[in-house]
């Protein structure tokens, strides 16, 4: 034995460790570990007067297969990916857009903007959608009236009920109150861009296009890839606007359906329909792992081949 | 309204949950436990909203006849109160009375053996067959829970648009629609406050409200239950037709107009009929300062039997495991009284009591829902008894395609076979 493996057999057990990481692990394992393992294995149970027995894999093929089901977990699932690409088109994008003019040094009052921009995210779902409710509402709104005072009049209709309009009419609530969010993350980002750089590029004559597009656009990708994964998991997990506004039967005709909704029903039941614990975990599980493939398509093909430039 | 929120967190604990529930409510019980094993009862019911009328004015009348029973009424906020009651009555700390959701939650705690038989009862002589059909076995035999009170649907009108308008009450569904007509050509009121926003008014203030003239009240509901009659017969398309014919007097964008919208649209007197339930009287007494009436739903022609939906929605039981039977036995026959019938119903007018004695309502409004009980027959809601229990749920599908029919984004036809092929599914007798 050398001298200083003798070393390090007699470095005590670092308690240390346990004692700052215990109680953070405990918390995780207990409210978000076990309740997720637990969800997969109720998901392979089914329930019938009470008594639950081991079924494997059918809720999953009764939920993809079975007429029934199926309709409306594809109903569902086709939904969650128009709202996520209007998300994807809609909200960042103008979040890119506020960013660039929030950060341009010859904007005044930029503190401002980006408080009241940014404060829609801050309120309950149920309040905006109870506000846009009113907004929009054909009987009592506002949004008809502005609508015939700049000439659009007949461009009204109560879009939160037609089958065609409601979940477009819905994505943008959630766009006009979560863009924020990528604003404010876009921001910071372009906020850290050195100046030298950004005074290189002028002296090298790009105009304020050309600086943005080929100096600041590249430098802030990585936050808008990290943007995108985020929403993408936000809207997958969508639900309480939903619920909020359309109730969980999601209408009209279920064209306002997400994951979360379907969820809800499923598990919880609704009015007569009694509720199906595992079936709802078998619910539960396709919408974690749609979430888990998306993250790691994510990683894999985009996340890796983005470069990360240190200042 | 009472059984549309209660009923929508009617979710079964799993197994385990209720383990942890019962648990944790046999700790937080066990005081009150204790004491209710002393002589007195203690009521479990989902109406916090009523406890001061139980505890001011029902319960000392009881006691003015029976002075030695102390009666505890209990309320659970009724979103909580079946996960609560189930996980009380596992760990033996229930009430001697238990509130009774209709059907199928009853119907399960009774199978479990959580409620006691009533079938000799004495009380039970007081209520007709129709208003015990919500807590009997499927077999019609044993009964575990009385009947206390219904829910009526039928319009209520605006008095002085009628005035006004110089209106007269319609009896026949022709003379309802020109009732319509002649609102929407004459006026700027809407001639009906009903929206499709939240979709259960479409399908309970609409289809349930005016299906039972269409399908002859028990007599139809009865035949779709043993399959002798199907959805796509003549009267559920009729029915759905009528409601596609409602879509132009509804006020402009009733697509996206929610329940509170038209209680506000009609107690704002811009809307001069209202499909109402008869929960919505507490409301309009409180917030219309017009005058307003109720008229039950229209006949094909006059001199038609009549039929309206009286749809039970409380019932009461005896807890399996009282330790004081006889007096909650007691207690029972009491709210089969008279007496009993005639406090209730005025405390908490829109709420009627299924009991058969003649009684005199105060309110005006409805004193008129309740004398239809005397020139109609009456009928409950034909997706609650065992129909609702498969999947497709035939309640949530009655709610998408009964507002599909008003907004004309699908035909009459075409609910009903939406509805009949979600029945035939998994319903034998329909199979």
């Amino acid at each position: 034995m050398t001298p200083s493996n003798q070393h390090d057999e007699k470095k005590p057990f670092p308690w240390h460790l346990v004692f700052f990481l215990g109680p953070g692990l405990l918390i995780y394992v207990v409210f978000s570990v076990y309740p997720l393992l637990d969800t997969l294995v109720l998901s392979l149970y089914n329930e019938q007067q009470g008594q639950s027995s081991f079924v494997g894999l059918q809720n999953f093929i009764t939920l993809v297969t079975d007429d029934t089901w199926s309709q409306a977990f594809w109903n569902a699932l086709g939904n969650n990916f128009k709202f996520f690409a209007i998300h994807m088109l809609v909200q960042n994008p103008i979040g890119l857009l506020l960013a660039v003019l929030l950060s341009a040094p010859k904007l005044r009052l930029s503190g401002t903007y980006r408080t009241l921009i940014f404060m829609p995210t801050m309120l309950s779902v149920v309040i905006i959608g109870f506000v846009w409710q009113l907004l929009l509402s054909p009987i009592w709104g506002i949004s008809e009236d502005f609508l015939y005072n700049i000439g659009l009049g007949q461009y009204f209709d109560a879009w939160l009920g037609k089958e065609g309009s409601a979940l477009i009419t819905l994505a943008f609530i959630s766009v006009w109150q979560f863009v924020g969010i990528p604003m404010m993350l876009i921001y910071a980002t372009l906020l850290n861009i050195p100046d030298d750089i950004v005074d290189a590029s002028v002296v090298d004559g790009a105009n304020s296009f050309q600086t943005f597009w080929h100096i600041k656009l590249p430098l802030i990708l990585p936050t808008i890839a990290m943007v995108s994964i985020l929403t993408f998991v936000a809207n997958f997990n969508a639900f309480e606007l939903i619920y909020a506004v359309k109730g969980a039967l999601a209408g009209p005709n279920f064209s306002t359906d997400l994951m979360g909704t379907f969820f809800y029903r499923t598990f919880f039941g609704f009015q007569l329909q009694q509720g199906s614990a595992s079936m709802g975990a078998a619910v539960a599980t396709l919408m974690f792992l749609i979430i888990l493939v998306g993250v790691m398509l994510f990683l894999f093909f985009i996340q890796r081949r983005i470069q990360r430039f240190q200042f | 309204m009472l059984n549309v929120r209660s009923a929508l967190l009617n979710k079964k604990p799993t197994a385990t949950t209720v383990t942890k529930l019962t648990c944790l409510a046999a700790i937080m019980l066990s005081s009150t436990g204790i004491a209710q094993a002393a002589n007195g009862l203690s009521i479990e019911s989902w109406r916090s909203d009523d406890a001061n009328i139980w505890s001011d004015v029902i319960i000392p009348a009881f006691n003015k006849s029976h002075p030695d029973t102390k009666v505890n009424f209990a309320p659970t906020p009724p979103t909580e109160y079946n996960s609560a009651l189930q996980a009380k009555l596992k760990a033996g700390s229930a009430g001697d009375l238990i509130t009774c959701r209709p059907f199928d939650t009853a119907l399960d705690l009774y199978k479990d053996g959580h409620l006691a038989k009533l079938n000799d009862l004495e009380g039970l002589k007081q209520f007709s067959d129709v208003a015990k059909s919500a807590w009997v076995t499927d077999d019609g035999k044993d009964q575990f829970c009385m009947p206390v009170a219904s829910v009526l649907h039928g319009f209520v009108y605006n008095k002085e648009i009628f005035e006004e308008l110089n209106l007269s009450i319609p009896k026949t569904r022709d003379e309802f629609f020109s009732t319509l007509e002649t609102i929407k050509t004459e006026s700027r009121y809407i001639p009906l406050a009903m929206g499709t926003a939240d979709q259960w008014e479409a399908a309970t203030m609409g289809f349930q409200n005016i299906g039972p003239n269409y399908w002859k009240g028990e007599k139809g509901r009865k035949a779709l239950l043993t399959g002798e009659e199907k959805l796509t017969d003549k009267a559920y398309v009729d029915t759905w037709k009528e409601l596609a014919k409602w879509k132009p007097y509804l006020g402009r964008g009733f697509e996206a107009q929610k329940y509170s919208d038209s209680q506000n649209l009609f107690t704002l007197g811009r809307a001069a009929i209202y499909p109402a339930g008869s929960w919505d009287i507490q409301t309009f007494n409180n917030q219309a300062d017009f005058e307003f009436g109720a008229f039950p739903p229209p006949v094909a022609k006059a001199g038609d039997t009549c039929y309206i939906s009286d749809h039970t929605d409380m019932g009461i039981g005896i807890n399996a495991n009282s330790t004081n039977k006889e007096a909650a036995k007691v207690f029972l026959n009491w709210m089969a009284s008279k007496e009993f019938a005639t406090l209730y119903a005025n405390a908490v007018p829109g709420f009627f009591p299924l009991s058969n004695h003649q009684i005199d309502i105060k309110d005006p409004v409805a004193q008129e829902f309740m004398s239809w009980r005397q020139q109609c027959e009456s009928t409950i809601r034909n997706s609650y008894q065992i129909l609702s229990r498969g999947t497709p749920n035939l309640e949530n599908q009655l709610w998408n395609v009964s507002a599909q029919v008003i907004n004309g984004t699908m035909t009459p036809e075409e609910a009903a076979k939406e509805t009949q092929d979600g029945l035939e599914q998994w319903y034998k007798p329909q199979q």
